[in-house]
């Protein structure tokens, strides 16, 4: 039986289809459909022939970016939670809020268990994230051995992704600020603006990462 | 974006008789049990996958029930209480004039929640049956229903601010309400569920025929 394989389609760059050295390849993650690697020009991502889903991108400053957005995150969480985060004042009363107040806000009462969620999914797992994918990209990035352990910090970073909300979290309160709008003044604290920054960085650091792509070269690299 | 139109013969790596990574995509010969590139436990299809999808959606949709019925916020304005549910809450927004703030949570906590378990029900079902649209278009689906899941989480994070917040003694305060916590059991499940899915299953009885036009 003579194998057809699908040659991959190369997207932002011309085609060319002397391909690769070593014969390496790859399963599309969506259907299955099997490629051969070729190598992969600059700015350029392999797609799959049969549902069009990414299989592999040049890396290109996707290092940098992933290791520039996880320290931000850090810092500006860390930090976040010792700055004044929200204020309001209405007809002579004020109140004022840290984020880890807001995250205590579900404490007394059945509401109990959101603690959790909160503590978590806005505090505990973006640092967490963030402190994994430096583990596991740091040394990648400056050309050494990885760190022991360094496929687990990846897996961990990656199985992490959906449950760590920052970005989610700081649209709700965008929408609170609003609802608050039309009764009470609002003062915005320092915390408050730090977040705002961490969701522009939450979403360059997803349209960079290409986890496949990590993997491939965490493989190479740790077979030295 | 144009995919070339030829819909080629393709080749899984089933067929070929390897096994594709679900993580990473690396292809290791038959009898791995361990990926050697990402450490994954190595499946031709995720084992159970459909039976947890199932089982996750129906959780999720239990949930979603008492989150609706009792209240999510509790209002006191002028020691006045107002209970008040997801929608009407929205609805208080819609009186205040507030319409693009009630569009938007209209959106994060009833359209999403809803269309998300049609969508999951839908993918799930049709890996055994006859599906209406393409393995394309249900790929788009499954990507669109991944991604949008956690954002139904901003309902609940807009009530703990405004209970943390909002504390000007006798004149306003919020409370949580216990719908809160089902809401977002619901919104867990519901993810859990959509990432059990394996979305290889989709293409399986495509057959590379390529009948459904484009």
């Amino acid at each position: 039986m003579t194998a057809i394989m699908a040659g991959p389609v190369v997207e932002g760059a011309p085609h060319d289809h002397d391909v690769n050295e070593d014969g390496e390849l790859i399963a599309c993650v969506v259907c299955d459909a099997l490629h051969t690697v070729p190598t992969i020009p600059p700015k350029a991502a392999l797609r799959c022939v049969r549902c069009g889903n990414v299989l592999l991108r040049s890396p290109g400053p996707a290092l940098d970016r992933i290791l520039a957005s996880a320290f931000t995150t850090v810092i500006l969480v860390v930090s976040a939670l010792f700055f004044p985060f929200l204020q309001i004042s209405a007809s002579g009363f004020t109140s004022a809020t840290t984020l880890v107040e807001t995250a205590f806000a579900f404490k007394g009462g059945l509401t109990t268990p959101l603690t959790f969620v909160l503590i978590f999914t806005i505090i505990v797992l973006p640092i967490i994230r963030a402190l994994a994918l430096t583990w596991a990209v740091m040394p990648i990035r400056l050309n050494l051995r990885p760190l022991p352990q360094a496929k687990a910090a990846f897996r961990l970073a990656n199985l992490l992704r959906p449950w760590s909300m920052i970005e989610v979290f700081i649209v709700g309160v965008v929408v609170a600020l609003v609802k608050i709008g039309g009764m009470a003044k609002v003062g915005l604290g320092l915390a408050f603006w730090e977040l705002l920054l961490i969701l522009i960085i939450v979403i360059l650091e997803a349209t960079s990462l290409c986890e496949k792509t990590i993997w491939r070269i965490l493989e190479r690299k740790s077979r030295y | 974006m144009a995919h070339s139109g030829t819909e080629k013969q393709v080749l899984t790596a089933r067929e070929a008789g390897l096994l594709g990574c679900g993580t990473c995509g690396r292809v290791s010969p038959k009898g791995t049990t361990v990926c050697p590139r990402c450490e994954t436990p190595l499946h031709s299809r995720r084992p159970g996958s459909i039976e947890k999808v199932w089982a996750w959606w129906l959780a999720g949709i239990f949930a979603y029930i008492p989150a609706n019925l009792y209240p999510m916020l509790r209002t006191s304005f002028l020691g006045r209480e107002q209970d008040s549910t997801i929608v009407g809450g929205v609805i208080d927004l819609i009186h205040h004039g507030s319409f693009l703030i009630a569009a938007i949570v209209f959106f994060a906590s009833v359209i999403i929640p809803v269309s998300k378990f049609f969508a999951v029900g839908y993918l799930a079902w049709t890996v055994k049956g006859r599906a209406h649209i393409s393995e394309h278009q249900r790929t788009v689906l499954y990507e669109v229903v991944e991604f949008v899941g956690r954002w139904s989480m901003i309902d609940v994070f807009v009530v703990a601010v405004l209970a943390a917040l909002v504390n000007l003694g006798f004149v306003v305060n919020f409370k949580p309400g216990i719908a809160a916590f089902f809401f977002a059991l619901s919104v867990a499940f519901t993810m859990i569920s959509a990432l059990s899915l394996d979305p290889r299953l989709i293409w399986d009885n495509s057959t590379g025929d390529g009948a459904s036009d484009e």
